[in-house]
């Protein structure tokens, strides 16, 4: 499918409407990682707005893609898409990490519509989305199941037990993505612990592996098509991205990767996003 | 007739599968050993090997529950309780998603494996997890009745299972009932409380201190969590001292389970027979005499208690 310029320039424009209600929202809470919220955004707004077939008005409904934030401390920008999808109200993301909201702090699968699993301890969305694709080809549906996860945190175990999995299940239902911004709490993943060569490291397991600019709205779109195509084996996207993205202060710096905006930040950042 | 826990999960899994077209079953390369080959024979296509990888079982589990499935997840205690804790945690617990877990060859009873395989600790690990159930059936008529139970409760399920052949205690007019301990035999002198193997150690403990005279009540408390609160406290009230018996760790288990609600509620005198440390290689009776899981530390116990009391 190719996607017309419009298309593109209003899913961008929509990028840049979930970016600022993610500044907002980690601004308001205090805390929070921006990071890799700002990272995912693009891609994020891609599924949620273009390729994803869901329900706002009917969160549960059955044959709903499925999406699994794995790395589940970049939940806001989650809710941000799911306030924009309408899941609930965007002035809701204001709650955010406040006590009482259904917006936790790491996403809770029972608190928030639209959260298909709670996550926060790393390393364990892909076997839940393994789950889920089992169970569509027991009931012969055809929904897909997307799972995003942080390039950090496929230094988990769990991560390399379940892609060994969903290639031996033969699950192309299954779509991964990694976003790949290169950072992680400690420093660069090169630094941290080299997690290269990732592509070699996919395909030797089993998937097919689609390498992408996770910041390119049409090569997102594409690659989220191709992925369906595939058949016979699950399709992880590496997505290059750049953490922070968005906001010239925070690009490609660590230490945002868990640490809000200063309410001054905060306002900066906005200005940027405007 | 006998037949161990283990056996008995693995036919009635693979009769509620009959039933139950919802009904899936992992496993993670001990279907053989976990008796869940059975129900892998009879319904290929619901039956998922995850290979050694505990974690991505429970998280595929997990994955499985959320679109409506019920998944029965199966390994060695040891293994599941222990490995994926994090999992059991996180994708079972916390989202209350609809997960069982069948966990097999628990406690010292696993035998010439040694301590390694000897999952003792597992009650504890599972009994601090909120909105989590443990069940420890005494026998393989409990055990299917557990079975069938676990799957028409909503919520996650710890099935606590053992690799030794044991005599049937229960027949099939036996009602279980999640949460809700059992009298076996009655008395007035004190309160046996027990779960899994050691509710027939219990049975034997109880035949003896007949012979001497004390009349000693028999609970099978196959439900460790949510504990029957209210039979504890009138046994506490009615016979004025406990003895609770279980192969795990002292620590943790039944018996804190049970201290907890008499403490609470109607303090009497307690005494606590269980493990206090690591196991060895032996055979399962050999090791459970070495290591008190007996009739005759029930009986010892017994009679301490007894002197405490007031």
């Amino acid at each position: 499918m190719s996607y017309s310029e419009n298309k593109i320039r209003e899913l961008e424009e929509k990028a840049k409407i979930i970016r600022r209600h993610i500044i907002k929202m980690l601004t308001i809470a205090g805390s929070g990682h921006p990071g890799g919220s700002l990272s995912a955004a693009d891609i994020m707004t891609c599924l949620y707005f273009s390729k994803m077939r869901h329900n706002p008005k009917d969160p549960k409904w059955q044959d709903r893609d499925r999406f699994i934030m794995s790395k589940g401390h970049a939940c806001p920008v989650v809710y941000a898409c799911l306030a924009e999808s309408g899941y609930f109200p965007v002035d809701e993301l204001w709650t955010l990490r406040k006590i009482g909201s259904r917006l936790q702090g790491h996403p809770d699968m029972v608190k928030t519509p639209g959260v298909e699993m709670s996550t926060g301890s790393l390393g364990q969305g892909l076997a839940v989305g393994n789950g889920m694709a089992l169970a569509a080809r027991l009931d012969r549906k055809n929904y897909r199941v997307y799972v995003m996860l942080g390039d950090g945190e496929i230094e988990e175990g769990e991560v390399w037990e379940a892609a060994m999995a969903a290639a031996h299940y033969k699950l192309d239902n299954v779509c991964a993505i990694l976003d790949h911004n290169g950072l992680q709490i400690d420093g660069p993943n090169k630094e941290v612990m080299n997690p290269e060569p990732l592509e070699e490291k996919w395909r030797a397991f089993g998937w097919n592996v689609i390498n992408i600019d996770g910041h390119n709205i049409g090569e997102i779109l594409r690659a989220l098509d191709e992925a369906e195509t595939v058949k016979g084996k699950p399709t992880i996207i590496i997505a290059k991205t750049i953490k922070g993205k968005g906001v010239s202060f925070m690009e490609n710096v660590v230490d945002f990767h868990g640490k809000a905006p200063t309410p001054e930040e905060g306002e900066r950042a906005l200005k940027e996003l405007e | 007739m006998e037949i161990a826990t283990r056996d008995a999960y693995g036919k009635a899994l693979a009769k509620l599968g009959e039933i139950n077209p919802d009904v899936v079953v992992l496993d993670a390369d001990l279907s053989k050993s976990t008796k869940t080959i059975e129900f892998a024979r009879k319904f290929p296509e619901r039956f998922f090997n995850l290979g050694v990888a505990e974690a991505n079982m429970i998280g595929t589990a997990a994955g499985l529950a959320t679109c409506g499935k019920i998944p029965f997840a199966s390994t060695f205690a040891v293994f599941a309780a222990g490995r994926a804790y994090d999992q059991i945690r996180m994708c079972v617990c916390y989202p209350r998603t609809n997960v069982k877990i069948g966990a097999t060859h628990a406690g010292l009873s696993v035998g010439e494996d040694g301590a390694s395989h000897q999952g003792n600790e597992d009650i504890a690990l599972m009994r601090a997890l909120p909105n989590m159930t443990v069940i420890v059936p005494a026998d393989g008529i409990e055990t299917e009745k557990a079975v069938f139970a676990s799957a028409e409760f909503t919520g996650p399920v710890y099935l606590r299972l053992g690799r030794p052949k044991l005599p049937v205690i229960f027949d099939q007019t036996y009602k279980f009932e999640i949460g809700r301990g059992v009298q076996l035999r009655d008395g007035e002198d004190l309160t046996i409380i027990a779960c899994g193997l050691m509710v027939h150690e219990a049975l034997k403990a109880s035949a003896e201190l007949e012979k001497e005279g004390v009349k000693a009540r028999v609970i099978n408390m196959s439900t460790v969590k949510p504990v029957d609160e209210k039979l504890i406290i009138k046994c506490a009230r009615e016979t004025g001292a406990i003895v609770t018996a279980e192969e795990h760790m002292v620590t943790g288990g039944l018996g804190d389970a049970v201290a907890e609600v008499a403490g609470s509620n109607y303090p009497v005198p307690l005494k606590r027979i269980g493990l206090t440390g690591f196991g060895e290689s032996g055979s399962p009776d050999e090791l459970l005499e070495k290591y008190g899981l007996t009739a005759k530390s029930i009986v010892k116990a017994s009679k301490e208690a007894m002197r405490l009391k007031r």
